[in-house]
C-alpha cells in the first residue's frame, strides 16, 4: 500500500508553469517548456558556456572545478539566495549547541572572484532543452551544457491536511535556514513536559542519518533543559535506515527516559489541534512536531522533465552525470538516480561534492573531445550521538560495467571509543568542505 | 534517448561495434590522479590545502609519504578513525595516483596564532634534532617523511599525543630523538613547524 502511495505523486503548489510542466511529465511526455518571450540576458559570446543551477554542495563545486580545469569555459552559477546555509551540522544549531548559523553559512563572492564564475542571483523556473536555454526570474540565458543541482523538494500530498502553511507550524527543517531557526525556537519555547514528534519519511530522502542524529541532539537538549518532556520518532521505514547499531546504542544508553522510537508513517496533520496521525493507528498530541515529508528532486528538475517515470529522481549516467532523458543536461547531488550495483550513493553533502568533481572532469573532457575518465568517488558523513560524541559512515565508489559499486563501506566502532575524536574531526570536515565551496 | 557504453559494445564483440556508439561515447580511461584525489578535498581541502584544524594538508607531500601513509592506514598498522576504512576501498595503484597528484600541488601556507617564544625555541630544537629527516624547516621530508611545515598546530599536537601514548608508532630514528625531549620542548617544536611558511 505504501509503495503505491509513494508512486502517486502530485506536484506541490508553486507557479502554474511548474504545475503544468509536472502534469505533462505525469503523462509520460517530455514537458513542452519553451523559453518563451522572456528577454535574453547575458548573451553568449564565442566562449563555450556551462550554466549551473543551484549553489549548494554540488553546484558550487561543479562551477569551481570546471573553471579550475578549463579557464576557456565560461561558467554561470544561478542561485536564488545570496547565502547558503549548510544542512549538515544544522542539528547542532537546532538543539541549541551553536549560538547562530554563522558556522553553517557561506557567501558566494570569494568563490566567484577567485575562479571567474559569473553569479546570477535569480530563480530558475524552466529549462528549454531543445533551444538550450534556462528561463529565470531575470530573463533567459543560453548554455552549451547545463548542470542542475537543485537539491530536494517535498511530496506532501500523501499527508492529509498538509498545505503550504504547514511548515510554519510543523517545521520540516530539512532545508537549513529559517526552518532550522523555527524548530529551535519552538523547542526553546516549549514547556517542560511537552511531547516532541519527529516524523521520518520513507527512503530515499536527503541525508539518511540526519533524522536519527536530530533525535539524539534534541533528546540531549530535552534531557538537560526539559527533562519531563518526551521525544517520539515516527519512522515510516521498516527500521532505522542508517548507522542503526550506533544510534540505537545512543538512544538506549543516553536518552532512555526521553526518547521512544516507533514505526509509523505520518498520514495526517492538524496544525490547529496540534495533532499528527500515523498509519500505526495512533494519534499524537504534540507540543512540537518536526514533520519531514517524503522527498523528490527539486522543483526545477521536475519542471524540466528530468525525473523518471515515478516523477521522483533524475536518472543520469555514471560518467558525467548526464541526464538519460535530456542531452547536454547533467544532474548532481540529492536529485540524482544513478545506475548502481549493490548500493546507491547516499544523498549526502559529501556525495554531491564528490559527484560534482567527477561531473566537472568529464564535462571538460566531453567539451574538448577527449576521452572521459571512470568515476572514483567518496562519501563520508559524521553524525552526532551526543553533545560531545559523533560517529561516522564512509564509502568509496568505483564504476564496474557502467554501474556504481561500493568498494569499501564501514561505520565507527560500536563502543564509541573514538566518538570524541570523531566529533572533532567532524568539525574539521565542516570547515574544509564549506571553505572548499566558498573560496 | 539511449546511449551505449563503449565497454558494453566491446564486450559484445569489437566487430559489432557500431560507428554511432563510437561517436556518442568515446572510450573511457581508468581513474586518473585527479579523479581519485579530487574526492579527498571534502576533508583535506581543495588540492590538499586544509582549512580544518585537525586535518593535515596533503598539498606538496612527497609521493612516498602519501603511499606509505595510505598503505599503513589500509593495513591498520597506523591507527585512524575514518581514514583506514576509506583506504580499504582503494588499491595501491590508487595510492600512487594520490601521491602523484598531491606531490605536484603547491605548498599550503597557513596563518596561525602562535606563541613566539615557543616558535623560537622550537627552531633551535629542530635544527639540532630533527633537520636530518625534516628537511628545509619541515617544508620537505627525507624519503617518506611528511611535510610538517604549516600544518595546523592542533593536528600536530594530536599526532604527537598519539606517538607518545604509543597509539601511533614512531619510526626508530624519531623515537631516539624524541625520547630525551621534554613535553615543553616537543610542544615548542610543533609550534615551530606550524609557523613555517
Amino acid at each position: 500500500m505504501t509503495l503505491d502511495r509513494r508512486n502517486f505523486i502530485k506536484l506541490l503548489g508553486g507557479a502554474s508553469g511548474l504545475a503544468l510542466a509536472g502534469h505533462a511529465a505525469a503523462q509520460g511526455k517530455a514537458p513542452a517548456v519553451s523559453a518563451g518571450s522572456a528577454a535574453e540576458i547575458m548573451p553568449k559570446g564565442s566562449a563555450r558556456r556551462v550554466v549551473v543551477i543551484g549553489g549548494g554542495y554540488g553546484g558550487t563545486i561543479a562551477a569551481k572545478y570546471l573553471r579550475m580545469l578549463d579557464k576557456s569555459i565560461e561558467v554561470v552559477l544561478i542561485e536564488r539566495n545570496k547565502e547558503f546555509v549548510s544542512c549538515p551540522f544544522s542539528n547542532f544549531y537546532i538543539a541549541g549547541l551553536m549560538p547562530d548559523m554563522k558556522a553553517l553559512t557561506i557567501k558566494y563572492d570569494k568563490l566567484a572572484a577567485n575562479h571567474g564564475i559569473k553569479m546570477l542571483h535569480a530563480d530558475a523556473t524552466a529549462i528549454d532543452a531543445a533551444a538550450k536555454m534556462v528561463v529565470t526570474s531575470q530573463g533567459r540565458l543560453a548554455y552549451d551544457r547545463l548542470i542542475v543541482s537543485p537539491g530536494i523538494d517535498f511530496m506532501t500530498d500523501e499527508i492529509e491536511g498538509y498545505d503550504a502553511r504547514t511548515p510554519e507550524i510543523f517545521p520540516h527543517a530539512w532545508k537549513a535556514g529559517p526552518q532550522s531557526a523555527l524548530l529551535r525556537k519552538q523547542l526553546q519555547a516549549m514547556k517542560d513536559g511537552g511531547t516532541v514528534v519527529i516524523g521520518v519519511p520513507l527512503m530515499p530522502f536527503r541525508c539518511p542519518p540526519g533524522p536519527y542524529e536530530r533525535a539524539c541532539l534534541i533528546s540531549s537538549y530535552l534531557k538537560k533543559h526539559k527533562p519531563k518532556s518526551k521525544l517520539i520518532m515516527l519512522d515510516a521505514n521498516p527500521d532505522v535506515v542508517s548507522k542503526k547499531g550506533l544510534f540505537t546504542k545512543a538512544w538506549n544508553s543516553y536518552y532512555k527516559d526521553i526518547f521512544t522510537y516507533v514505526g509509523g508513517q505520518i498520514t495526517k496533520v492538524d496544525t490547529k489541534a496540534k495533532i499528527v496521525v500515523a498509519d500505526n493507528f495512533d494519534d499524537y498530541e504534540v507540543a512540537v512536531a518536526n514533520v519531514i515529508p517524503p522527498q523528490r528532486a527539486g522543483n526545477i528538475a521536475v519542471a524540466a522533465g528530468l525525473t523518471d517515470d515515478k516523477k521522483r529522481w533524475c536518472p543520469v549516467d555514471a560518467i558525467s552525470f548526464e541526464s538519460t532523458i535530456h542531452k547536454d543536461i547533467h544532474v548532481l547531488g540529492d536529485a540524482t538516480l544513478l545506475p548502481s550495483d549493490g548500493g546507491a550513493m547516499p544523498k549526502s553533502g559529501y556525495s554531491a561534492n564528490s559527484q560534482a568533481k567527477v561531473c566537472a572532469i568529464n564535462i571538460v573532457a566531453l567539451m574538448n573531445d577527449k576521452p572521459t575518465t571512470e568515476l572514483s568517488a567518496i562519501n563520508a558523513c559524521y553524525s552526532a550521538v551526543s553533545e560531545t560524541e559523533s560517529v561516522s559512515v564512509s564509502h568509496v565508489f568505483k564504476v564496474v560495467n557502467g554501474k556504481i559499486k561500493i568498494t569499501a563501506s564501514a561505520v565507527s566502532p560500536a563502543d564509541f571509543s573514538i566518538a570524541k575524536t570523531e566529533k572533532a574531526y567532524g568539525e574539521s570536515w565542516l570547515k574544509n568542505v564549506l571553505t572548499e565551496m566558498s573560496t | 534517448m539511449k546511449r551505449k557504453w563503449s565497454r558494453w559494445s566491446l564486450a559484445a564483440g569489437a566487430l559489432a561495434l557500431s560507428a554511432t556508439a563510437f561517436a556518442q561515447t568515446p572510450a573511457q580511461t581508468p581513474p586518473t590522479p585527479e579523479m581519485i584525489s579530487f574526492a579527498c578535498a571534502g576533508c583535506h581541502g581543495t588540492n590538499g590545502g586544509s582549512a580544518g584544524l585537525l586535518m593535515p594538508s596533503l598539498a606538496s607531500q612527497s609521493k612516498e609519504s602519501i603511499v606509505d601513509a595510505m598503505k599503513k592506514f589500509q593495513s591498520g598498522e597506523r591507527t585512524s578513525t575514518i581514514m583506514g576504512r576509506l583506504a580499504k576501498g582503494f588499491t595501491e595503484a590508487d595510492f600512487e595516483a594520490m601521491g602523484e597528484f598531491f606531490s605536484k600541488q603547491k605548498f599550503h601556507a597557513t596563518n596561525q596564532k602562535l606563541d613566539k617564544a615557543k616558535v623560537k625555541k622550537g627552531a633551535e630544537l629542530q635544527e639540532a634534532n630533527c633537520s636530518r629527516c625534516h628537511l628545509e624547516d619541515g617544508k620537505e621530508g627525507k624519503d617518506d617523511t611528511p611535510v610538517m611545515a604549516s600544518q595546523w598546530l592542533p593536528y600536530l599536537q594530536m599526532q604527537m599525543e598519539m606517538y607518545l601514548t604509543g597509539e601511533r608508532k614512531m619510526p626508530e630514528q624519531m623515537a631516539e630523538k624524541v625520547k630525551p625531549l621534554s613535553r615543553e620542548e616537543l610542544d615548542a617544536l610543533l609550534h615551530f613547524y606550524a609557523s613555517v611558511k
